[in-house]
């Protein structure tokens, strides 16, 4: 009886100390870490939306205004720098990579902003349909990597105070030793505005 | 010394959070919610029919909002809150739209869910606002504006339904634990139960202790479940856009 007895409690030892551990959070750090990795994601998926974009947009734009040379050419020039950057999701504990990206992006935003400034003095430009309809796609996509911008700063966030703070931080001492804080975007940049369009 | 400093970094992070997040949103009393009072009776019970009819359809929920303010807001991050704060459309199929009317600010956006976006797509969205909103309103014509803004959306929405209804979920739900998880949770648990029953049932310690436990997780799981409100009325599904759509002004 005594044999057969204790079985079952080491069982139940084993199942209580599981549930134990779980409900301190050993499985906040990975999942929240799993989650900061995916909001990255969509942030890089928006990015190539709205490169590829891009090409389109240029040879429209071209077809009515040669002569603005120099802001087509830089928003191509912003393009290929601004793909040939990428961070990995491993590479997000990085603050110099990720600056990096940023850079290259806002730099982009700018000379996108500024293509679109100019194409205001063209009416013929302006009445295109498939000006038109670019337009909008890109105004769409630049209010798309705001918002996944905003979903990966705050599960970083998220995933940053879990490692600095109780209980996280016995974990992130102990368990997940090589686990470090991940970078933010900085907030104030002009990346956040989007290109202001006017119809 | 540094954990005391990580310490307060952290306290400071989370009330910087707390405080960009301060923003009271208005409580989705209906499928036409008038905060800013523009739309007359008449036309907030044809829109709320013509919206319950496109639900029972289709299952979309498209919801009219109009407010009193931004609350010093853009209109599209401010979108984007209310559209995440409701939870419009299915939490699966992410089917939701969000028309958002800002009379104080003369703004105006279609926010569409991601399921949605493939068939009200940005340039849609921006050719209804362009077309038959913003030039009703610029008249002062809020009740003309709106319905024709819900009638050409739901015309998108409806005429091509192959497209949206084999587009796949654009987003996975990361925050739900696996069936197969559950499941062997519960085989678990099961297999204690019956080692326990089997070594003498009636005893205490720590059989019963897990039974209770068990009890206890499963009814914790059951009450978080839940997602209806008690008006009997009208509530979002748990979707979620990522900020597709278009706005624009008059």
């Amino acid at each position: 009886m005594n044999v057969r007895f204790s079985r079952p409690r080491a069982l139940a030892a084993v199942a209580v100390l599981s549930f134990g551990l779980a409900s301190c959070g050993v499985n906040a750090i990975p999942t929240l870490e799993e989650t900061a990795k995916a909001r990255w994601a969509d942030v890089e998926n928006q990015y190539q939306r709205r490169s590829d974009l891009i090409p389109s947009l240029v040879e429209t734009v071209k077809g009515y205004a040669k002569q603005e040379k120099d802001v087509l050419v830089s928003v191509t020039e912003a393009r290929a720098k601004a793909t040939s950057i990428h961070v990995d999701a491993n590479d997000l504990t990085d603050p110099a990579k990720v600056k990096q990206l940023q850079d290259a992006q806002n730099a982009l935003s700018g000379a996108l902003g500024r293509l679109l400034a100019v194409s205001e003095n063209y009416p013929d430009l302006k009445s295109n349909q498939n000006f038109l309809a670019l337009q909008s796609q890109l105004e769409g996509t630049e209010n798309r990597i705001a918002v996944a911008r905003r979903d990966y700063i705050a599960a970083v966030q998220a995933y940053n105070i879990e490692l600095r703070t109780f209980p996280g931080v016995i974990w992130a001492s102990t368990v997940y030793h090589s686990n470090k804080p991940m970078a933010e975007f900085t907030a104030s940049d002009s990346a956040q505005t989007a290109p202001v369009v006017k119809f | 010394m540094r954990a005391l400093r990580y310490a307060v970094l952290a306290v400071a992070l989370l009330l910087t959070l707390v405080v960009a997040r301060a923003v009271v949103y208005p409580p989705l009393s209906g499928r036409v919610v008038d905060g800013a009072n523009v739309l007359s009776a008449p036309t907030r019970a044809e829109l709320t029919t013509k919206l319950a009819d496109l639900e029972d359809k289709s299952s979309i929920q498209l919801v009219v909002a109009t407010v009193a303010s931004l609350d010093g807001q853009e209109i599209e991050p401010y979108a984007n809150d209310l559209f995440r704060a409701w939870k419009l459309g299915e939490a699966k199929q992410n089917n939701g739209v969000l028309l958002l009317v800002a009379p104080k600010e003369h703004k105006v956006r279609i926010e569409v869910g991601y399921g949605l976006e493939g068939t009200l797509t940005d340039t849609i969205s921006k050719l209804i606002i362009v077309n038959a909103i913003a030039p009703r309103f610029k008249t002062g014509d809020f009740n003309g504006g709106i319905t024709r803004g819900v009638d050409d959306i739901i015309t998108t929405l409806t005429t091509d339904q192959s497209e949206w209804a084999k587009k796949p979920d654009l987003r996975q739900q990361d925050d739900q634990a696996p069936g197969w998880l559950i499941a062997l949770i519960a085989i678990f648990f099961i297999i204690i139960f019956i080692i326990v029953i089997r070594n003498g049932g009636g005893r205490g310690g720590p059989g019963g202790f897990l039974i209770g436990m068990a009890s206890g997780l499963a009814s914790g799981r059951s009450s978080g479940g839940g997602g209806f409100s008690d008006s009997g009325g009208f509530s979002g599904g748990g979707g979620s856009s990522g900020g597709g759509g278009a706005s624009g002004g008059w």
